[in-house]
């Protein structure tokens, strides 16, 4: 390259610290303005875009689900309607033509190798298994931990036995990991080799969110069952 | 001003990038997206436009402020810069399809340290001007989207038998299915530099 060679070394003057800081403070306040900038004009569509995948979400992991209406609950572990998010957990009910109850679709985050995962899970209170599950959010290394988006790990979570102890307060058999290939349950999730992290938090997540939701679900199932 | 001894061309200075001097094919730099994410046309052209928009601003940035930067802290300023407007594409990508956004995973991060930008900032933007800057710059990310989709063709095309996600090839090919995955983009891009130097190396016997 031409460039390289005409970079001349004059004995320019030594800049001093002020230079420096000048310099650098001030292109860290271009950019905050420009990042403030840019985050202003695309927050709208970015939460739009989301509120719609994790539609579409709620609709693949329940399956038959032609409409959807958006629960919520409250840490006394009351349920009740919500039409936007106001800071419980959501629980989404999915309906059948008929307007009756064929699921409910439950969110669980937890702290993946990369970043927080955020996932959707259905759930049939009828059948009490786990219908499906998926990723919305992961941050997880491109071709080992980025596998726990695709299949065949999310076939384990087609059709997973969560039933709940003779009390309710539990599922009777908590989800757990177990290493690829030593799957023998249906409540086990088969490991990825090579994402073991990832698929381990996964069924963490799972497990936390199912101890605390599923009885939530059992109590409040007749306020689901009509279409709000 | 002081530039280069014989100025080129606004147009020469433009198609450097493109052709002659193509950050791909010619200076085998920016590696780790061309391999990644060029398993699907879409992909490698909106990955392609990201690194363009980012190298175009960054290097207009640098350009003007090329004065002010003194040089101890040259680096971390063209860092900061380069990861604002990578910050800003971004949002822009999330806003337009989160669907694209994860398919392009960690990668519109990473544009941060591709080395063509930072490149580009160190070698031409910070001593020439804006309009030549830019006109370099856009050049170079053009060449880059190009030497992509060169690639994001053919892994597309032979692999799953579709272009832009709509089928082409008809139900009867059986995709080559190891050209979407990693080995596949180290066997295209071998392919496309061999095409490249022959092309290359004829064009310069001819000179002769």
């Amino acid at each position: 390259m031409t460039e390289s060679s005409s970079r001349v070394s004059a004995p320019a003057l030594e800049p001093g610290s002020f230079a420096m800081i000048r310099t650098l403070g001030g292109m860290a306040m271009i950019s905050g303005l420009i990042l403030a900038m840019a985050y202003n004009a695309t927050f709208g569509m970015i939460q739009r875009n989301k509120e719609e995948a994790i539609r579409n979400a709620v609709f693949a992991v329940i399956p038959g689900a032609q409409t959807q209406a958006r629960f919520e609950v409250n840490e006394q572990g009351g349920l009740r309607t919500a039409q936007a998010d106001s800071g419980g957990t959501p629980v989404f009910a999915g309906y059948d033509e008929a307007g009756n109850l064929v699921g409910v679709a439950l969110g669980a985050t937890g702290q993946g190798y990369g970043d927080v995962i955020r996932v959707l899970y259905g759930y049939s209170p009828e059948k009490q298994t786990i219908t499906g599950l998926k990723v919305l959010e992961s941050k997880e290394t491109p071709g080992l931990g980025d596998r726990i988006t695709k299949q065949p790990f999310l076939d384990n979570f087609l059709a997973m036995d969560v039933a709940l102890n003779p009390d309710h307060s539990a599922p009777l058999h908590p989800i757990e990991f177990v290493k690829h290939g030593a799957k023998t349950e249906s409540w086990q999730i088969d490991g990825i080799s090579g994402a073991t992290i990832s698929s381990k938090a996964i069924a963490r997540m799972l497990r936390e969110s199912t101890e605390r939701l599923l009885p939530v679900i059992h109590a409040h199932v007749d306020e689901l069952r009509e279409v709000p | 001003m002081a530039e280069t001894p014989q100025t080129p061309s606004d147009l020469s200075t433009f198609l450097r990038g493109l052709w002659r001097e193509n950050p791909v094919f010619v200076m085998t730099l920016g590696m780790c997206p061309t391999l990644a994410v060029t398993n699907t046309v879409l992909n490698c052209l909106a990955m392609g436009l990201a690194a363009t928009f980012v190298l175009i601003c960054s290097s207009a940035l640098v350009s003007l402020l090329r004065n002010f930067i003194p040089k101890q802290v040259r680096i971390a300023t063209y860092i900061v810069i380069i990861a604002t407007f990578v910050t800003v594409v971004d949002y822009a990508i999330q806003a337009i399809s989160l669907e694209l956004y994860a398919s392009l995973g960690a990668f519109i991060q990473l544009i941060v340290v591709n080395c063509i930008i930072l490149g580009r900032a160190e070698a031409f933007a910070s001593r020439n001007g804006v309009w030549k800057s830019a006109l370099d710059a856009a050049g170079m990310g053009l060449g880059f989207t190009f030497a992509l989709f060169c690639l994001g063709v053919v892994r597309e095309l032979l692999g799953s038998g579709s272009l832009m996600g709509i089928p082409v090839l008809g139900s009867r090919f059986e995709p080559w299915s190891i050209l979407i995955l990693p080995p596949g983009g180290f066997f295209v891009l071998g392919m496309w530099l061999l095409i490249f130097s022959v092309i290359r190396q004829r064009a310069r016997a001819r000179e002769t």
